[in-house]
């Protein structure tokens, strides 16, 4: 781990959090990309005095393109394997989106179009290197279009299709693409919603990454039994689940 | 959603109150909150963490370190990093928090809050002796408090009411490394377990005792000496979690006999001397998460007081009622403390403390209401950390500097926002 550098997006929140710590221990250098910079500075603190080579708070705004450039400039500074984790993400409650249509750009933004413009740019850095490792975390909301958060779960479709596309690419190269699927994960995003069950602690979902990183799997599911109540929820026929409420 | 709503207690779970909880992922995300008081990881056994009547604040996600010196051993870190954090990353490094409580997962906000004392509280006092500084958020303003202010010793051991511990700034004592080199020794009674106490130069000493013998073996348990060691140990790792409330049954009279009677023949009669991990040592009920669970549903108590070495007699009477009642758990234990404290309401004396956890049943909340009796005619006090059912007027008159705190956190907290239940219940912040 001591040669290698990783770049995490969405970096402050919670699932990046634990992230950046398990890698922090095992001596990577980190890249924590996002937009408020004083907690980032107080992470990049936290992470540096757990054990990592370097980690360095970046401006990052999955909205704006012109962030993009800087921190791929500065990722092309770091000798050795070049890994990124994708944590950007927003899920504005469907209520809101209903009254307000024009928040979906927004959601695509920060779940897909961003995301995927960034790593459409650093991919060719992880092709001259001949490896290195892309994560990229969905979710299981993009499995199936649901009454509850079918704009945020489209663009976690749109997020998964790319990645899978990368993968495809990045492979002819040696380098590797993980696509995660949370399910409920216990971070401000579900805090305080109804209907949370089995919710994972950030650092369980960490856990799942890091091991996928090592064993090189494609598609994860965690905790993992989400991927056998996705699998029944994608079998529901479309005549039956377009009635349903889940 | 900023509030969520949730039932919630302290670590005995016999108070459970239902209330709103923010629990704010970023530092701006805790300054944008409406003022509340705060908690950590809710290791305190009664109502000190739990505000039923409104809202409080989960620090367990503001966890992050934030500087360290390694030529002075100053460590700064926000207030919801775990002691038992610290200690495991800290430790390999030759260096250790200078004072540990008995469970890792508590916080340095609610070691702070509480000023707790650790096996090497005859030597090195209480917790909040080695916080230089710390930071407060107090009226909605970020406020720094050095140590030896008034305002200081209002917060430490002060119970949240000065305003939310966002970090500190604690002194890292140097370490031989992340063991620990422990003698055991059997003592046979009351009598031989405080000499061993009392002669006991070890930097760490603390008496298992076993509070369910009687008569001739009043007061047996197994004292425990720890010095700092090198050397190359296993993890300290969590190895079971109780999975479910156990059955009032679970630690009943004959089980906790029979579990007391192994555990103190486990040390041979000429003692032992063995290397532990560091977190085996400090924090040995670590191993088992949610053991709470094993008092069942209703929960439990804890009686803790502390009294003057020279009322060690009438200590002796209260172990005599509770080896009576047969109502102990295998949870007891003794310690000789010295006089260190950093606050107005730090609980340490100099003289004994005894704890002892009992399941949460009408006789046992009846023995432990005698047995604060006894601990006020003895001239000692109880502990707010392990408090759930004292009685005000008692309580407040064992804390003799209650009135300096009291106007320390008239100013710092005016509006009375910081108020939690235990607060509420033995009326600390209302006149006299």
């Amino acid at each position: 781990m001591m040669n290698t550098t990783w770049i995490i997006l969405g970096a402050s929140s919670a699932m990046a959090r634990a992230t950046a710590r398990a890698l922090a221990e095992q001596g990577a250098g980190l890249l924590l990309a996002g937009r408020d910079a004083g907690e980032l500075a107080l992470i990049a603190a936290d992470c540096r005095l757990r054990g990592a080579r370097m980690a360095e708070a970046v401006a990052f705004d999955a909205r704006d393109p012109s962030t993009f450039a800087p921190l791929l400039a500065r990722a092309a500074a770091e000798e050795g394997e070049l890994n990124a984790a994708v944590f950007t993400g927003s899920m504005p409650p469907q209520a809101e989106i209903d009254s307000n249509p024009a928040l979906i750009g927004g959601v695509l933004a920060d779940n897909f179009a961003g995301p995927a413009e960034f790593l459409h740019m650093l991919a060719p850095m992880l092709e001259a290197r001949g490896g290195g490792c892309i994560v990229g975390v969905g979710s299981v909301a993009g499995d199936r279009g649901r009454l509850g958060n079918y704009a945020y779960g489209a663009a976690k479709a749109a997020f998964h299709t790319y990645l899978s596309g990368l993968r495809n690419r990045l492979a002819r190269a040696g380098a590797h693409v993980v696509t995660v699927k949370p399910g409920f994960v216990d971070t401000a995003m579900t805090w305080g919603l109804p209907g949370m069950f089995l919710v994972a602690p950030p650092e369980a979902v960490a856990r799942a990454i890091l091991r996928a990183v090592r064993k090189r799997r494609n598609v994860i599911y965690t905790p993992f039994f989400w991927r056998w109540i996705m699998a029944i929820i994608r079998l529901v026929p479309e005549p039956v689940f377009k009635k349903l409420k889940i | 959603m900023i509030w969520k709503t949730a039932e919630y207690s302290g670590w005995g779970r016999a108070l459970k109150v239902t209330g709103e909880i923010a629990r704010p992922e970023r530092r701006a995300d805790l300054l944008a909150l409406p003022p509340a008081p705060a908690f950590g990881l809710r290791r305190s056994y009664g109502d000190a963490p739990t505000n039923g009547a409104g809202r409080a604040i989960d620090m367990t996600r503001l966890d992050r370190l934030i500087s360290f010196d390694p030529a002075t051993g100053l460590l700064e870190a926000e207030a919801g990093v775990r002691i038992g954090d610290l200690a495991a990353l800290f430790a390999p490094k030759g260096w250790l928090p200078a004072v540990m409580p008995g469970t890792g997962f508590a916080t340095i906000g609610g070691c702070i809050a509480q000023d707790v004392h650790g096996k090497n509280h005859h030597n090195a006092g209480s917790f909040a002796q080695h916080v230089t500084r710390l930071t407060l958020l107090m009226q909605g303003e970020l406020v720094e408090v050095a140590a030896g202010t008034p305002l200081f010793r209002a917060t430490a051991g002060g119970l949240g009411q000065t305003g939310v511990i966002v970090s500190a700034t604690v002194q890292m004592v140097p370490c031989k490394g992340a063991a620990m080199m422990v003698t055991e020794r059997r003592a046979e009674n009351w009598e031989e377990h405080l000499a061993y106490l009392d002669a006991s130069t070890a930097t760490h000493t603390v008496g298992w005792i076993d509070g369910t013998a009687k008569g001739a073996s009043l007061g047996r348990g197994i004292v425990e000496e720890g010095e700092s060691s090198a050397g190359l140990v296993k993890d300290h790792v969590p190895v079971a979690t109780v999975p479910m409330n156990a059955p009032h049954f679970a630690l009943s009279a004959p089980i906790v006999r029979a579990f007391n009677e192994v555990y103190y023949r486990r040390v041979p009669a000429r003692g032992r001397t063995t290397v532990k991990p560091v977190g085996a040592f400090f924090f040995p009920l670590d191993k088992i998460l949610e053991w709470n669970r094993l008092y069942g549903r209703r929960g439990f108590h804890q009686f803790q007081c502390v009294v003057p070495l020279a009322s060690a007699p009438a200590l002796r009477e209260m172990l005599e009622e509770i080896a009576g009642s047969g109502l102990c758990s295998p949870l007891a234990v003794l310690k000789r403390m010295g006089p260190g404290r950093a606050g107005y309401l730090s609980f340490p004396m100099e003289g004994y403390t005894l704890a002892i956890d009992f399941p949460n049943r009408d006789a046992a909340r009846a023995l432990i209401r005698r047995l604060e009796g006894r601990t006020v005619e003895a001239g000692g006090r109880l502990y707010f950390a392990k408090d759930s059912l004292a009685e005000g007027t008692a309580m407040r008159a064992m804390y003799p500097e209650l009135p300096e705190w009291r106007d320390e956190v008239r100013r710092a907290d005016p509006n009375g926002d910081m108020i939690t239940d235990l607060v509420r219940r033995l009326g600390l912040r209302s006149a006299a």
